[in-house]
């Protein structure tokens, strides 16, 4: 049974939707229903013990996704399986075996010091005592809670609670971890202690890792793979390294010429789209540069105006990055 | 029976948690409590100066009206400290508490429940208990086994009862976050209901606090089985007897409402 439990993947996600109704002012008194697809068939497996960044803009599903998978929302089609659970339907036993962390909301009891937040917890989750002290201790020594162990949670830092949170959710040794923005709003050293911490745990533990994140160092450090949402659909699943050679490099020179005529013939880049005068070629960063190419244009057609583009999907990577 | 004993602990420790914390604030906290008896005073003052100008209500007599309301404001208090914090039930939506409840390992209704614990609610159980043993020295009342017991056991069908209507009631703020007044309505609205004899009350309320909202059962018909008075409705004499099956019902009703509900929980936020 553990055997075959082992070989199963930790999240499995097939066609799954989710449709909110939300009013809409329609004139000045009236309110028209709308639906909104906020995640519009999503598949994708995640296999147990590997670290998934799960990134997007803003309003693209994330975050739906993710309470999805953690049992908080109920999807409005498809298929969720998470460590081989329903999470919907089996949200108090799939909790046993997950570990969440919201990185803008306060899940410890506020008035309470960490360590009476984890002793609720050691019951909640009826964690066995040895097991308890021994994830205490270690967690303790990687994120050095030692000094703010007996302070209330209401006073402690951001960076402070946040491995408290930590510590939280992985008490109770999880198989899979959820992480919302786990280091929005943390210092640079706080970052970095709960990166290593992630990484230790996942290879000392074979814990798997749903990452959703703003900042591109963690991607960096932790993520072996990417999936990239926007619109409720996935528009990316790969390494990073892919996704950096196939879009990352990619840019597009627009030029409106004086005349229409055939394809510009150009070494380096390639005709994508031509719309009257107005032609759209594709190139390669790192092969040439946008003078490059628009004195080579230049040399063949008078050019009236002209724009560079960057593909869509770095767009949205680069969105990604900025906000880091 | 494990698992009830393992709640029942896990309860006691956060509501001993909220309870310490409340105290820490030692001088706050007596006020508070203060505040809330005083203002549980004012509810008696108006039946008592109802009866200066009328001598009976409703053929009740203003001894008769005490035990109802003795009756009514301690199930009320215990209630109210029970589950009275569902007022900021809207909050915990929107501040996303719930969210996190939704990924602890233990029912979701339980958690909301035991958040926390106001003491301060605590006076209008004390003050309903001082009304209840003035009411008992004024009253001449055949005491029977069934009627010394039918006191505690009408008690706690009261708190079950208001606490069923307060949490089905709550679970509006799935759909509607900001339907809290319109709830509190109904909670204090209730409250006022069930301390007078059903008797004063027009047919279409009555209607409404027997069938639909059966808060008649949380003092009414329990009373008239102690005072051993007809029932001037004329409804069924069973009904004086049936307020734990009412209870056991409103609760079965209440938690079958709130799990439906959490079904279209939609959580705050993307």
């Amino acid at each position: 049974m553990a055997e075959l439990s082992h070989r199963e993947s930790a999240i499995e996600l097939e066609d799954v939707r989710k449709e909110f109704a939300v009013r809409v002012k329609a004139g000045r008194l009236r309110r028209e229903r709308k639906r909104v697809q906020a995640v519009d068939g999503i598949s994708f497996t995640i296999e147990r013990g590997s670290i998934v960044g799960y990134l997007g803009p803003n309003g693209a599903g994330k975050s739906t996704t993710v309470k999805m998978l953690t049992g908080i929302l109920v999807p409005s089609g498809g298929r969720i399986r998470v460590a081989g659970l329903d999470p919907s339907r089996q949200r108090v036993e799939l909790a046993r075996r997950i570990g969440v962390v919201f990185g803008q909301r306060v899940q410890l009891w506020w008035d309470l010091p960490l360590r009476d937040s984890f002793e609720l917890l050691r019951h909640m989750y009826r964690i066995p005592l040895d097991r308890y002290r021994a994830n205490l201790e270690r967690f303790s020594d990687v994120l050095s809670l030692g000094p703010f162990l007996d302070t209330p949670v209401r006073q402690l830092s951001l960076g402070q609670r946040m491995r408290g949170e930590l510590t939280a959710s992985l008490l109770h040794d999880p198989e899979i971890v959820f992480l919302d923005e786990p280091t929005i709003g943390l210092d640079i050293v706080a970052k970095a202690a709960v990166r290593e911490f992630l990484a230790e745990m996942n290879r000392e533990r074979g814990v798997t890792v749903l990452l959703t994140t703003h900042d591109l160092a963690d991607i960096e450090r932790l993520c072996s793979r990417l999936i990239v949402v926007d619109h409720g659909h996935v528009i990316w699943d790969g390494g990073l390294d892919e996704l950096k050679r196939r879009y990352g490099q990619e840019r597009v020179l627009v030029v409106d010429l004086e005349e229409s005529g055939p394809a510009l013939e150009v070494p380096g880049a390639r005709v994508i789209k031509i719309d009257g005068p107005r032609q759209w070629l594709a190139f390669r960063r790192d092969e040439t540069s946008a003078a490059e190419l628009t004195a080579a244009v230049a040399a063949q057609a008078r050019i009236l105006d002209l724009a560079i583009e960057e593909t869509e999907i770095e767009e949205i990577v680069r969105g990604i990055y900025a906000a880091g | 029976m494990g698992e009830a004993r393992s709640l029942l602990r896990i309860y006691v420790l956060l509501v001993g948690a909220r309870a310490r914390a409340q105290l820490e604030y030692r001088a706050s906290a007596v006020l508070q409590l203060v505040g809330t008896t005083l203002i549980a005073m004012l509810d008696l003052a108006a039946i008592l100066i109802l009866f200066d100008n009328v001598p009976r209500l409703g053929d009740w007599s203003v001894a008769e009206v005490a035990l109802l309301y003795g009756i009514a404001s301690i199930s009320f208090g215990f209630a109210d400290l029970l589950v009275g914090h569902l007022d900021l039930f809207p909050e915990m939506i929107r501040d996303g508490t719930f969210d996190g409840i939704l990924t602890r390992p233990l029912p979701s209704l339980f958690q909301v429940v035991a958040s926390d614990f106001s003491l301060r609610r605590v006076g209008k159980a004390l003050q309903g208990v001082a009304v209840l043993i003035v009411a008992l020295t004024q009253l001449d009342i055949d005491w029977t086994l069934g009627r010394v017991l039918a006191l505690p056991l009408a008690v706690v069908c009261g708190v079950v009862i208001y606490a069923g209507v307060w949490i089905a009631l709550a679970t509006i703020a799935f759909w509607i976050v900001d339907a809290i007044e319109f709830v509190n309505a109904f909670t204090y609205g209730g409250n006022f209901l069930s301390q007078y004899p059903l008797t004063i009350f027009g047919r279409w309320l009555r209607g409404l606090v027997i069938f639909v909202i059966p808060l008649g059962f949380v003092a009414y018909f329990p009373a008239l089985y102690v005072l051993d008075r007809p029932d001037e409705l004329g409804l069924p004499e069973a009904l004086r007897y049936v307020s734990p099956l009412v209870a056991v019902a409103v609760a079965l009703v209440a938690h079958l409402v709130w799990t439906n509900a959490v079904r279209h929980y939609r959580s705050a936020g993307g």
